[in-house]
């Protein structure tokens, strides 16, 4: 009898549901990774096409959610293009044409240079906590990571994706991968995390491979040459005047 | 005899006139209807085979398989060898470089900055050589509202609806935006010479047009093109002879490892054409059986009320002696010239019908003003040779079994009760 009491113990220990942990608190750890209030990065976009491959090269200034610059500067086709993002606006300067041209509408949903990602990947810098509902869902082994699966559902209408699955590591906080699902449950992009490090005392995964599961193809790197969170960013860099500059 | 016939039928009205009118009803219908269908299917072939098709079209193998979304990414490359090509292999027929490209067009306010904006549909012909007939072919000098045709590189035409639409008109400067080949960002300023309308929501909605060597430039495509298209001398499309060419260019290519090895079609293997050309055959098809079976219900019918109504007579010419066959015969024979008469009536007003709906067309544009079909605005009929008899042979052919029926009733009458039916 002892040892049938016992038996059903360990028993219901083993069938017990599993605990994970609050999901508010792992995604609001991945912002504080991820998201800084302001940053200036410079980054290398590999993008892999049918008949050659491009290497596009970017200098990047952001302030918080609403506020971006980019300026191209390599290869020669794309030198000098800029694009200042404020608010839900976007605008475009061609050196070529010397023309600032407002991209809107459907054409944010539009690929960014040929890459796997759309213009409306590249303006959303709003954090996870902003625009989800998170929930834990699972726990897995990614690339020998121990990683937490994480189903974040929009609370807000205005979200690029209405759904995602987020890999995250379960020791670091950062995402190892993340799949963005639309309303209908398709899989729309997978975003493949990696070259973790830990800069400026928090852990961020310095490449990131985008893949738009609509297209064929090996998708598009995004690698950071250099990173500096929360500097000082001078307010007429957020300016039209700039873009001309 | 056939003298004596026409007699009879013009002087006794009652005996031709429903049977007349009932075939003038059925040939004319079937005769407007067939050129109706021919006509806007026709419309609908021509503009496809100027715009899109050609009456060939090479494309590389994976463009074939994306054409809808315009992947210039999967472009034809080294494409003056393969004109080169081309000519030597089908020297009768014109082969033109075209490419399609889509993106933004951009019209700035005084300050430079963006005043209204649309997406476009573009379009790259050969407009500066001597010898491209591109320009006619296009109909482009007749479908210019405002302007002329470009005669140099930087300039462009943009649908009349399209300028309206993005508040740019003569003289103005707008900014084409959109990828390169290779998927680099494309900026380029035109200046607009000229607005045109088609006629087709499809075209006239975003098309802007531009020289091949522009946008080759632009998209980064040199000595590259989307497409290859193909038309026939005096750009008459002939199926057969298209399909014998298609085959013989892409046996060229069967063992090819190439991905991107260029694969030819026939304007019927492209956009659906081929339902389409089956389609409006099977429905003249379908006019004309529906017709000469209802026609000849309708006329048995009408043959069994006249030999009622001459049932005295046939018994007269019976009693004299006059034999069944030859009665039959006769009656035959009147229905051949009841049928010429309603097929020549019946056939004079479907032409007539047909040429009035050739000449002044229905307008569909309102019933289809989101239409991204290429298909005209306006539907015409066409009066083609095989209309004059198209209804004509089933006239006479249903007029003759309507009476080849009812006239079976002629060899049911005994002799030996004659002049008891005829209470003589």
């Amino acid at each position: 009898m002892k040892y049938a009491i016992i038996l059903l113990a360990i028993l219901g220990f083993s069938f017990a549901p599993q605990q994970y942990p609050n999901a508010d608190t792992i995604i609001k750890n991945i912002d504080d990774n991820m998201y800084s209030n302001s940053l200036i990065s410079t980054s290398k976009m590999t993008i892999y096409g049918k008949r050659n491959n491009r290497t596009i090269t970017s200098k990047s200034y952001t302030q918080g959610s609403t506020k971006s610059f980019t300026e191209y500067l390599a290869p020669a086709r794309e030198k000098g293009t800029k694009m200042l993002k404020l608010e839900d606006k976007l605008w475009i300067y061609s050196p070529s044409s010397d023309r600032t041209i407002q991209i809107s509408g459907h054409m944010l949903k539009q690929s960014l240079m040929g890459s796997d990602l759309s213009y409306e990947d590249m303006m959303d810098e709003r954090e996870l906590t902003d625009i989800y509902n998170a929930k834990v869902t699972g726990s897995e082994v990614i690339d020998g990571r121990k990683a937490w699966v994480i189903a974040l559902t929009a609370k807000v209408t205005d979200a690029t994706y209405a759904k995602q699955k987020v890999w995250v590591d379960q020791e670091r906080y950062v995402p190892l991968r993340q799949d963005m699902i639309a309303k209908s449950g398709k899989l729309l992009k997978r975003v493949t995390l990696s070259n973790v490090q830990k800069i400026s005392g928090r852990w961020f995964p310095k490449k990131m491979n985008y893949k738009d599961m609509l297209k064929q193809g090996k998708g598009t790197d995004f690698e950071f040459v250099s990173i500096q969170f929360n500097p000082k960013i001078p307010v007429h860099i957020f300016s039209k005047a700039s873009l001309k500059k | 005899m056939i003298k004596f016939l026409f007699k009879g039928i013009l002087r006794d009205k009652s005996r031709s006139l429903l049977p007349i009118i009932i075939t003038a009803i059925g040939v004319s219908l079937t005769v407007f209807l067939s050129g109706y269908i021919r006509g806007a299917m026709g419309d609908m072939i021509d503009l496809n085979a100027r715009f899109e098709t050609g009456h060939m079209k090479v494309m590389t193998q994976p463009y074939l398989k994306n054409k809808d979304q315009m992947p210039n990414d999967l472009a034809l490359l080294e494409v003056s060898d393969l004109m080169d090509k081309l000519n030597l292999d089908f020297p009768e027929i014109s082969w033109e470089k075209r490419v399609r490209f889509g993106g933004l067009v951009d019209s700035p306010d005084s300050t430079g900055l963006t005043k209204s904006q649309g997406p476009a549909a573009g379009l790259a012909i050969d407009l500066f050589s001597e010898n491209s007939k591109e320009v006619d072919r296009m109909n482009l000098a007749p479908a210019i509202v405002q302007g002329r045709i470009p005669q140099k590189a930087g300039e462009a035409l943009i649908s009349e609806d399209f300028s309206q639409k993005i508040k740019a008109g003569l003289g103005d400067d707008v900014t084409f935006v959109g990828s390169t080949m290779n998927g680099s960002m494309a900026f380029q300023n035109f200046n607009i010479v000229g607005t045109v309308r088609f006629g087709s929501a499809a075209m006239d909605k975003g098309a802007i047009i531009i020289d091949i060597t522009d946008a080759q430039n632009i998209l980064d495509m040199e000595d590259g093109a989307g497409e290859v298209l193909g038309y026939f001398p005096n750009d008459v499309y002939d199926n057969d002879e298209a399909e014998a060419i298609a085959a013989s260019f892409n046996a060229d290519y069967k063992d090819s490892e190439d991905e991107f090895a260029p694969i030819m079609q026939s304007l019927k293997q492209q956009n659906g054409l081929a339902s389409l050309l089956d389609y409006a055959d099977v429905m003249s098809g379908m006019f004309v059986a529906i017709f000469v079976f209802a026609m000849s219900i309708v006329l048995w019918n009408t043959g069994l009320l006249g030999g009622l109504r001459r049932y005295q007579e046939y018994g007269i010419r019976l009693a004299l002696g006059e034999a069944k066959g030859h009665i039959y015969k006769m009656m035959i024979s009147e229905a051949v010239l009841i049928g010429i008469l309603g097929s020549i009536l019946g056939s004079i007003i479907g032409l007539a019908g047909v040429y009035a709906l050739q000449v002044y067309g229905i307008d569909i544009s309102q019933f289809a003003p989101q239409n991204n079909m290429l298909m005209p605005n306006i539907i015409r009929a066409k009066v083609t040779p095989d209309l004059f008899y198209i209804g004509f042979i089933p006239g006479v052919f249903a007029m003759v079994l309507g009476t080849a029926l009812s006239g079976i009733g002629i060899y049911k009458r005994e002799t030996a009760t004659l002049f008891k039916e005829l209470e003589v």
